[in-house]
């Protein structure tokens, strides 16, 4: 009631009584349709972004200066670089680095669901153990891990497994390529579970219930009701550990494991080469990503079907884009 | 327990005589924590017969539906369908809870529709309905298909088979999920709340399923607000308060001549 008074109308508010907001939309609503033109004379215009040119201009006077300054140094050895590029050992290495990744992911991803069922089972031991697992494999750091396995002869020498009659030599079974598949993808299914954990509770309760209710049993539900509608929380993540794994991969080389990484430093030892054969490793390694991450945009989408909307392909954003923001456009609306 | 076996005399050749009724609850007892939600419910529906569950919210009338197949295990009392315990086994002098394939099986001769459908949202209609027979039933694809698709002829979606369900109206979806149902084959249907969730113009295209189903011959247990659906379709209702069946009488009688005090006062608070 005390700022009643400085409201621009100089009307106290209590007063407008159940009359007096209609009193006014009589004239305004008149006075909107007399004044203007059909409202199809109009022409829409969006807002003007002048910030964004600036700094997209300002951005790419960067760029160019970076990428002058890359091609004119000398010391970047791009004639080393082109010829290392299809070196056979590196393809080999970057083959050992595919083949890690692929295997270290599916051993994560497979004992990641395990791992995140376990997590919601009702049985507290069967919880508790996955518990103890992830916490385990999370709160230590994976460089760790991978020399543990290497070595995992000085605690073990001969494996039995408990088996009676079997005893193996812990140093002959694990090679390097088994401590790396072992290190990585035993680390990978802590954080796997975890996503799918993640995507499991994100599907609404009433789905289990239906399948239930129907008499698909808890596998077939897991299996064909809740995990497919997981994917679409499970799969972006999974993408990033799957690059994110792509990367992890070159902490092999400390196994002597000839990876990318490993199968340029052993060049570069002998011809000291370094920095173009680190930036070779890196074009490689940036390659794949980049493949991985197009065929995670297409993965996804696929696994949004059902959706009203699919996200748009680099296609259609470009489209759009350039419907947007050509300078020629008028903003007109679609006709 | 062993008092209330000796009650049901009832030998495994009594239970096929079909003079069974097609559900029989008994000092069914339900709690969850401190909180007792079913105080020892006692009902029978006759084979054929609907009956309507009303009752103010939070009455306990969806924890009892979700007894009678064993969504929710009882604490107490004993629930028959078609004459066999629901989710338990006798052994001696104890009643064992049932595997998991065995509860699967009793739940195949039961259907469910939810208050919010809970279609398969990644599945288009048809495989929603063909998804249980295929893999609890194991029926062949072309026999399931088949009836799926006179199911939805049935309640009126036989365009619809190959859409999702996120393209459905509210009223579709819940005759999806009905015909869904149905495409088991149940003995028995339970409705929770099936028109709760609707707008009031997509109401009636469910109710005219569910009445064409209860001409049929279906028995069906049926949680509504719907008292003049409960009148005109149900053969009896049963008014729920506070984890009890307050009144069960013929559904007539109860919503326009109610006994008992609270269920007057409910039914005059839903008017
Ligand atoms: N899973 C559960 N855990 C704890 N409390 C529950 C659960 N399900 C239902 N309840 C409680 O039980 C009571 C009865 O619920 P419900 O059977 O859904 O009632 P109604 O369907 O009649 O509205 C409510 O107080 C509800 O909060
Ligand atoms: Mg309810």
């Amino acid at each position: 009631m005390t700022g009643s008074t400085t409201r621009p109308e100089g009307r106290p508010a209590h007063d407008a009584g159940p009359s007096g907001p209609r009193r006014e939309a009589g004239p305004a609503g008149e006075r909107e349709h007399t004044d203007g033109m059909a409202a199809d004379d109009l022409t829409v215009v969006s807002k003007r972004h002048p910030g964004r040119w600036v700094t997209a201009i300002a951005l790419l006077l960067v760029a160019a200066a970076t990428l002058r300054s890359v091609f004119t140094n000398p010391r970047f050895g791009w004639d080393v670089v082109n010829t290392y590029l299809r070196d056979v050992s590196i393809g080999r290495g970057l083959l050992v680095t595919l083949e890690l990744t692929a295997i270290c992911m599916a051993i994560g991803i497979i004992l990641g669901v395990v791992l995140a069922v376990m997590r919601l089972s009702a049985n507290p031991v069967v919880r508790s153990a996955a518990f103890l697992y992830v916490s385990f494999f999370r709160g230590t750091p994976v460089l760790v891990q991978l020399l543990f396995w290497y070595n995992l002869a000085a605690l073990y020498p001969q494996l039995t497994f408990g088996i009676p009659g079997v005893s193996l030599d812990a140093n002959q079974l694990i090679t390097p390529i088994l401590a790396a598949l072992l290190g990585l993808g035993l680390n990978e299914a802590a954080y796997m579970s975890e996503i799918v954990r993640a995507g499991i509770q994100s599907v609404d309760h009433g789905q289990g219930e239906a399948a239930g209710a129907l008499g698909l049993t808890k596998m077939q539900t897991m299996r064909r009701v809740i995990l497919p509608q997981a994917m679409r929380v499970i799969i972006p993540p999974t993408g990033n550990e799957t690059i994110g794994m792509l990367k992890t991969t070159a902490l092999v080389s400390v196994l002597a494991v000839p990876d990318l990484l490993y199968s340029a430093q052993i060049l570069y030892a002998r011809n000291f080469q370094t920095i173009p054969l680190l930036i070779v490793a890196s074009i490689w390694y940036l390659a794949v990503t980049t493949v991985l991450t197009i065929g995670q945009f297409y993965v996804e989408r696929r696994f949004s079907r059902g959706n009203r909307t699919l996200p748009p392909t680099p296609v259609q954003q470009f489209r759009q884009l350039l419907r947007t923001h050509t300078p020629m456009a008028t903003g007109r609306s679609t006709p | 327990m062993t008092r209330r076996e000796t009650a049901h005399p009832r030998t495994v050749a009594d239970l096929d005589s079909g003079q069974l009724p097609m559900v029989r609850a008994e000092k069914v007892r339900k709690h969850f924590g401190p909180l007792e939600v079913l105080k020892g419910v006692d009902l029978e529906v006759e084979r054929g017969e609907v009956v309507c569950l009303i009752g103010p919210s939070g009455s306990g009338k969806s924890t009892f539906l979700r007894c009678i197949n064993h969504l929710e295990t009882v604490d107490g009392g004993r629930i028959w369908v078609d004459g066999q315990v629901v989710g338990y086994q006798r052994r001696g002098r104890k009643l064992l809870e049932l595997g998991d394939r065995e509860i699967c099986r009793q739940r195949t001769e039961i259907g469910m529709v939810f208050q919010h459908f809970n279609l398969f949202p990644h599945m288009t209609v048809l495989q929603n309905l063909i998804e249980a027979p295929l893999r609890a039933l194991r029926e062949p694809r072309d026999e399931a298909t088949a009836r799926a698709l006179a199911l939805l002829e049935q309640v009126g979606l036989a365009d619809k088979a190959g859409a999702y369900p996120r393209h459905l109206s509210g009223g579709q979806q819940q005759r999806v999920a009905i015909a869904r149902a149905l495409c088991m084959r149940p003995k028995l249907m339970l409705f929770d709340e099936p028109t709760s969730a609707l707008d009031p113009e997509l109401v009636g295209d469910v109710l005219t399923v569910m009445r064409e189903l209860a001409e049929s011959g279906m028995t069906m247990i049926v949680v509504t607000h719907e008292m003049g659906f409960a009148r005109e379709v149900a053969d009896r209702v049963v008014f729920f308060d506070a984890g009890q069946a307050v009144e069960v009488g013929p559904a007539q009688q109860v919503i326009t001549d109610p006994r008992h005090a609270r269920t007057k006062a409910f039914l005059a608070a839903v008017r």
